[in-house]
């Protein structure tokens, strides 16, 4: 008789939530078993990958490899989002408005706003605005986002306990999914996941960021805290964290020395694109393997790897 | 133990002799359960029952040691399946295959970068540690030369490769003192590939066709004839029906205790990509579910560093970070005029930024504050990287008796706590530093202390 191992129960799934509208939106999660687990249980949607775009020329902040293949629209975010689109497949496109960083340019929200609107107007797939993480700037920014692009169901990020409130009513108001981010604690993710309930965003309007660390900083603190988040979902039927999970790594991945450097600053790390591209990849592969329902990605040649990872995972 | 104090019970003597120092044999049966007393305190315990007790108190997952010295690894011995329930013990194995027809400077650049991939974080050695050797001549001879050429030029740990217990005997006759693991034993060479482990002592790999139920075959046999140092190739070659059986592997030898199958693995990576960036995913795919062992087509830094940085983040203790002596790290021979940086003392934290400041030459006084291991944004967030905290630390640790000047340079990522320790140092000149430690040597470049 042929070997069967005990299977795993699960009480619950991950509930689906569907970003965008039209023909080209995604819907993630659904999930009733671990991530790729499918000889004993379903995962009807594939994760999905998400493209990073600036909203300003990134300069020095980018490695000469990671802007190569952006060269003729770095000034231009709306040609570069197209150009992820339809050159490089990205089926949603993560949108970082920089440009509003307080302690960097500092751009008027109205300005940061239309820029956004121009973006998500020029592309059919799904749009995550990625804000800085900075309260007062982001709820003004976002407000703005989600009037004026009403109707495309983006979603907002990084929705925190300290602005919860006033991003996540622009959400319910015009319609939009809430990137609910907590510090690496399942605890705190739970917890904010309740106080947006409780304010009446909708549970298959709000989608996990765990906060993201980088391959070699900090990624182990990320991975066991989705693992956590996920077993909380599936294996011990809490509803509170069964929420599809994104990761925004690129931005963490390419801060590194090491996606920096390049391959005559560091022969013994080998090719520097290469090098950066795998470290990205093997970022999100871990992250994958955690539970990932989109990963965020900066290069064309990451994004056709994890594209072509994920296929074989499904099959 | 596996067993409960009932089922141990069935298989004492029952005479309540009391020998044991238990009143009843139930009473030393659960004692037993529990770890509170050992099995030879009763003199009257049949060898059948040791022998089921023995197994039964095995660890599930067999520790599996291959090659000696310096690149010696153990594989196995895990004991959960989600790292946040414990530590992942025993690193996956990385290593490289070179097959024996290979050419001169095709064999001569992979050993060489073998030995250039020497990478030192946190204070632990990273690096791959073995070769996979496959013979393509199916000739005693030639096997055992090509082997033995290799030896000669790399202390790896090594993994013999053919499916033919002739060839297999001749390359052990030379390479049996390094441990090599034995590749492997089929359903179809098993009688005669099999006793070879016992006669050299080596490791050996179970290799099955693709099924779950072919390998446990053969590692049932394996077990019969007292074959223990085992590691099963499943013989998958795609993918997922790989991350399956792992999964499938580790869950019945950990939950369903199921000794066939509770063995290390190995994965071939280099036969389930079309390129080595391909071959990268899939390793990382097993490094972090549950492989033993991966192999690899080739040793390029850009494929196999992200490997390591990935290995090292997954078999760390989930549950305490690692940490640094707090404390004055002189770096580069300091004087008085040096300039003095602070940082917190999670080990991470600390080698970045001292490994910036050794590479730039610059002397300077590095002070770790104890945080409890955390980084210093969490630190800061956590309230142990306060301006207070940071100032009390620094008027203690005893730098003012060591430097003329009234300098002292924080983190950038740190640059909210200057207002409050320039209040708690008192005329103390507080700096707000790079964020990053790479910029930290132009920092330094121009940075004086006043
Ligand atoms: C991993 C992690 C954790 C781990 C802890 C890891 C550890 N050992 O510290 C865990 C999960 C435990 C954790 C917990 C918390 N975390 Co945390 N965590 C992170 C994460 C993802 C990475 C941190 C890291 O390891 N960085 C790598 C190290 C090497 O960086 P570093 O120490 O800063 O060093 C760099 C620089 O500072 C510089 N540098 C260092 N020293 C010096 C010195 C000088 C002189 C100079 C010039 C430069 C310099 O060089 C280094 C390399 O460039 C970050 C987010 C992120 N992506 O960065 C959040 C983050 C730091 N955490 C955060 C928070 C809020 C918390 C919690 C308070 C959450 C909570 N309420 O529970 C807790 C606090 C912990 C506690 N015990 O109470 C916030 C802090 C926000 C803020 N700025 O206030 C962050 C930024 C996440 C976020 N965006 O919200 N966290
Ligand atoms: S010594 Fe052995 S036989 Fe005697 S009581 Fe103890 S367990 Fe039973």
């Amino acid at each position: 008789m042929a070997f069967e191992p005990t299977k795993q129960k699960y009480t619950g799934a991950v509930r689906q939530v569907t970003l965008g509208v039209g023909d080209k939106a995604v819907t993630v999660g659904g999930r009733s078993c671990f991530p790729f687990y499918t000889f004993e249980g379903e995962m009807p949607n594939p994760p999905r990958v998400a493209m990073e775009v600036w909203d300003k020329n990134p300069g020095d902040e980018w490695p000469e490899t990671a802007k190569e293949p952006f060269k003729d629209v770095l000034d231009d975010p709306v040609a570069w989002a197209k150009k992820c689109v339809e050159k490089y497949g990205a089926e949603i496109i993560a949108l970082q408005t920089r440009s509003a960083d307080p302690n960097a340019d500092n751009k008027p929200a109205a300005e940061v706003a239309a820029v956004v609107k121009k973006v998500v107007d020029a592309v059919d797939v799904p749009v995550i605005v990625w804000g800085v993480a900075n309260h007062e700037k982001d709820i003004e920014v976002m407000r703005l986002v989600a009037e004026q692009c009403s109707g495309k169901n983006l979603a907002l990020a990084p929705v925190e306990e300290g602005d919860h409130k006033q991003i996540g009513a622009a959400c319910m108001g015009y319609n939009h999914v809430v990137v609910a981010s907590t510090p690496i604690d399942v605890n705190l993710a739970k917890q904010l996941n309740v106080l947006l309930g409780n304010l009446g965003v909708k549970d298959d309007k709000i989608l996990i960021d765990p906060t993201t660390g980088a391959l070699g900083y900090g990624l182990e603190y990320t991975y066991s805290v989705m693992e956590r988040i996920t077993q909380a979902a599936l294996a011990q039927g809490d509803d509170k964290l069964a929420n599809p999970i994104v990761n925004n790594l690129s931005i963490e991945v390419w801060k590194t020395k090491e996606a920096n450097q390049t391959t005559e600053e560091a022969p013994e790390l080998g090719d520097a694109k290469t090098r950066a591209v795998l470290m990205e990849a093997v970022t999100a592969v871990s992250y994958l393997l955690a539970g990932s329902d989109i990963v965020i990605l900066r290069h064309p040649d990451t994004v056709k790897l994890v594209k072509d990872y994920i296929e074989k995972m499904m099959a | 133990m596996g067993m409960t104090g009932i089922e141990i019970f069935k298989l004492l003597p029952k005479t309540n002799c009391g020998e044991c120092g238990a009143p009843t044999c139930l009473a030393f049966a659960m004692n037993l359960a529990s770890g509170k007393a050992e099995l030879d305190q009763c003199p009257y315990v049949s060898e059948e029952t040791k022998k089921i007790l023995a197994e039964q108190s095995a660890p599930p997952i067999r520790t599996v040691n291959i090659g000696t010295g310096d690149y010696a690894i153990e594989v196995g011995g895990e004991l959960v399946q989600f790292r946040h329930e414990k530590t992942f013990n025993n690193p996956t194995g990385i290593g490289c295959l070179i097959t024996s027809d290979e050419d001169d400077a095709s064999i001569q650049g992979k050993i060489e970068r073998f030995k250039a991939l020497q990478f030192e974080r946190v204070g632990v050695m990273m690096r791959p540690e073995l070769f996979a050797l496959l013979d393509k001549s199916n000739d005693p001879a030639n096997f055992k030369a090509f082997v033995e050429k290799i030896m000669g030029m790399t202390d790896a740990s090594l993994i013999l490769m053919s499916p033919n217990p002739q060839v297999m005997e001749a390359a052990l006759e030379v390479a049996k003192d390094r441990k090599p693991l034995i590749y492997a034993v089929t359903m179809k060479n098993g009688p005669k590939m099999a006793p070879l482990a016992k006669k050299y002592g080596c490791p050996v790999v179970a290799r099955g066709d693709g099924q779950l139920d072919t390998v446990i075959k053969i590692t049932q046999n394996l077990l019969k004839m007292e074959i223990k140092d085992v590691v099963i190739d499943t013989g998958a070659r795609d993918l997922k029906t790989q991350f399956t059986h792992n999964v499938m592997i580790r869950r019945a030898a950990l939950v369903d205790r199921f000794r066939p199958l509770g063995f290390p693995t190995i994965v071939f990576a280099n036969e389930m990509a079309s390129s080595l960036e391909e071959e990268t995913l899939v390793a990382a795919t097993f490094i972090a579910k549950y492989g033993g062992i991966v192999i690899l087509s080739d040793l390029q830094p850009h494929s196999v560093y992200p490997l390591l940085l990935q290995r090292l983040n997954i078999f760390t203790d989930p549950q305490r970070p690692m940490t640094t002596e707090p404390g004055i790290y002189p770096i580069n021979n300091p004087d008085e005029n040096s300039p003095v940086l602070v940082t917190c003392n999670f080990s991470l934290t600390y080698f970045i930024v001292s490994g910036e400041i050794e590479a730039c030459r610059q002397p300077a006084w590095l002070l770790v504050k104890d945080t409890e291991g955390l980084s210093v944004m969490t630190a800061w967030a956590a309230g142990k990287f306060s301006g207070e905290d940071v100032g009390m630390f620094v008027k203690k640790c005893g730098i003012g008796d060591k430097i003329k000047h009234k300098s002292i340079v924080i983190p950038g990522y740190a640059a909210a706590i200057s207002g409050e320790l320039e209040e708690e140092l008192g005329g103390w000149n507080v700096v707000v530093g790079p964020r990053e430690a790479s910029q930290i040597p132009k920092f330094l470049k121009v940075f004086k202390p006043e």
